[in-house]
């Protein structure tokens, strides 16, 4: 498979989204692994770097779900295809800054990606639309344990598998859900959650923009700690902490409509209107106004169909492919009328609001 | 009277005081302002304590490349630098400073999760082998030529083991 090709076919995140996606739009696990007697990336000489490279993506192109995979060298690609890969969350930010001797193999349908000379030998990773926690997990199991049969990992028995930083020690694993939380942000309850779930041993993360920036009310929420507990153990405690978040999402929709319905309401006509008519749109007013769109359709303002449409339009209104799709390079303020550009072409036949549908309860 | 709290990053007079508690642990940061600023603590939301803690946790003065890694040459001065360590070998090199390091930073400092079945056995096999290779060679060096036929019969036969159960 090509960049190219790859690049053209949509991403798990934009191809699956259902009713199923809707507080939890995404489900991510990675796995650090390193092997036993090579140095780890950031301190291996290139040669060295070379031959891990070498040693990992022969075994990992060799594995079944990765048949038919993209194969790629970072260096080989160029900066608005890195980009777009971070943006569709198939490599990292660091991945795509690295230096010689890193690469990238990504399956056919976009599930299953793993980086080579990250800040470890291997960072295996596997999303799927939607709360699927169990499911992403059997599957990258599966797969560490088929890399497992062909490379010496560098293990110990008592603090498990061993990772360039010891922030990864143990089980090596950061699982992660990407939540809308739009209620919880327009109450300002944000801060109080983000709080309880430091204290459950959980980090949120704001997912659009540079680190701390929660434009769209789009969180990642993963565990904090990976060693003194089993696989198993994180995911139910981050299982629970997640369904704890979606009830509290869902109660503040509720009092949302309870306590001034009309405000509400007038939010989400209000990002429609702009989406049809705007000019200037930068990237994080954007996220915010599909971000509204995204709560209407929860609450039954739009058709439950449009979602996906939806979930297409928060990766296609980043900068990288947004630039992609013109061919060419533009600065920040281009941009801004091509994003604008963009999303008026997509709301101009998009369906109406229709108030007098809202569910009742707030619940979808 | 106490001396005013120095920031855990750089040495300026510490104004932001943070207690986290993280997995039932209690941690407290002292940072000056500009490294409050700079870590997004101000911001709840990008707020990583781990980050923070790691680094903190390294503060306490020791004398530069006090331990050294024979593996690879890492020294505890390139940890501190790095936050990251030079190669799997590092963990037992820098046992001593890890312990407490790792108290801080996770649930326990054990680990129950996954084990790498296949890895571990092909492991085994390898030490094995090149300990019997090793007592091949002192038999035939010292001329205890019985000692070393059994050896060699062993060998072959953990090589065949090997050959029958190959990784899957
Ligand atoms: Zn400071
Ligand atoms: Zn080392």
């Amino acid at each position: 498979m090509t960049i190219a090709s790859l690049i053209a076919s949509p991403s798990e995140l934009t191809d699956a989204a259902s009713n199923k996606t809707a507080i939890v739009l995404m489900t991510r696990i990675r796995l650090a692994r390193n092997l036993a007697t090579q140095p780890f990336p950031g301190w291996a000489k290139p040669a060295q770097r070379s031959r891990i490279a070498e040693i990992c993506t022969a075994a990992v192109a060799a594995a079944a779900p990765l048949k038919r995979s993209l194969n790629v060298a970072v260096d080989q690609l160029g900066e608005l295809e890195k980009q777009i890969l971070v943006e569709r969350h198939l490599i990292s930010r660091e991945l795509s800054g690295s230096k010689q001797g890193s690469s990238v193999i990504i399956s056919k349908d976009q599930t299953v990606s793993v980086m080579v000379n990250e800040e470890d030998h291997l960072r295996i990773q596997v999303l799927r639309a939607g709360f699927q926690l169990k499911k992403t997990w059997n599957v990258i199991n599966e797969l560490d344990t088929a890399l497992e049969a062909s490379l010496d990992y560098a293990f110990s028995p008592t603090l498990g598998y061993l990772t360039a930083c010891p922030t990864n020690l143990g089980t090596g694993m950061r699982a992660s859900a990407m939540m809308h939380l739009p209620a919880l942000v327009i109450s300002s309850q944000m801060e109080k959650v983000v709080r309880a779930v430091n204290q459950l041993g959980m980090v949120v993360r704001g997912l659009f923009g540079e680190g701390s920036d929660a434009s769209g009310s789009i969180f990642q929420i993963s565990n904090q700690t990976t060693l003194g507990e089993s696989e198993e153990e994180i995911l139910k405690r981050l299982t629970s902490v997640l369904q704890s978040i979606i009830e509290h999402e869902l109660n503040a929709r509720e009092k949302l409509l309870e306590a001034d319905a009309g405000k509400l309401f007038d939010k989400i006509g209000r990002a429609y209107g702009i989406m049809q008519n705007s000019h200037l749109l930068n990237s994080s007013e954007a996220m915010n106004l599909l971000s509204l769109i995204r709560l209407g359709i929860d609450l039954g303002v739009f058709p439950d169909a449009n979602r996906s449409t939806i979930d297409r339009l928060f990766i296609e209104a980043q900068p990288g492919h947004l630039q992609h799709a013109q061919k060419g390079e533009f600065d920040p303020a281009q941009r801004d009328l091509l994003r604008a550009a963009h999303l008026r072409s997509e709301f101009a036949n998009f369906v109406r609001p229709d108030f007098s549908l809202i569910n009742s309860n707030g619940k979808n | 009277m106490a001396n005013p709290l120095k920031c855990d990053l750089c040495d300026k007079p510490a104004t932001v005081h943070l207690t986290q508690i993280v997995s039932n642990k209690v941690h407290k940061v002292d940072l000056c302002e500009a490294c409050a600023q700079a870590k997004g603590v101000t911001d709840p939301s990008g707020f990583s304590l781990s980050d923070l803690l790691l680094k903190a946790s390294l503060n306490p003065e020791v004398a530069p490349g006090a331990m050294r890694c024979e593996s690879c040459g890492f020294t505890q001065a390139d940890f501190k630098k790095h936050g990251r360590f030079g190669c799997p070998a590092c963990y037992d090199a820098f046992k001593g400073m890890l312990e407490p390091m790792l108290d801080g930073m996770h649930k326990g400092t054990k680990h129950t999760g996954k084990i790498p079945q296949a890895a571990l056995a092909r492991q085994t096999l390898h030490e094995r082998l090149s300990k019997l290779e090793l007592d091949l060679s002192d038999a035939i060096k010292s001329e205890r030529y019985e000692d070393a036929a059994r050896t060699r019969d062993e060998i072959s036969q953990v090589k065949q083991a090997t050959h029958q159960s190959p990784p899957r």
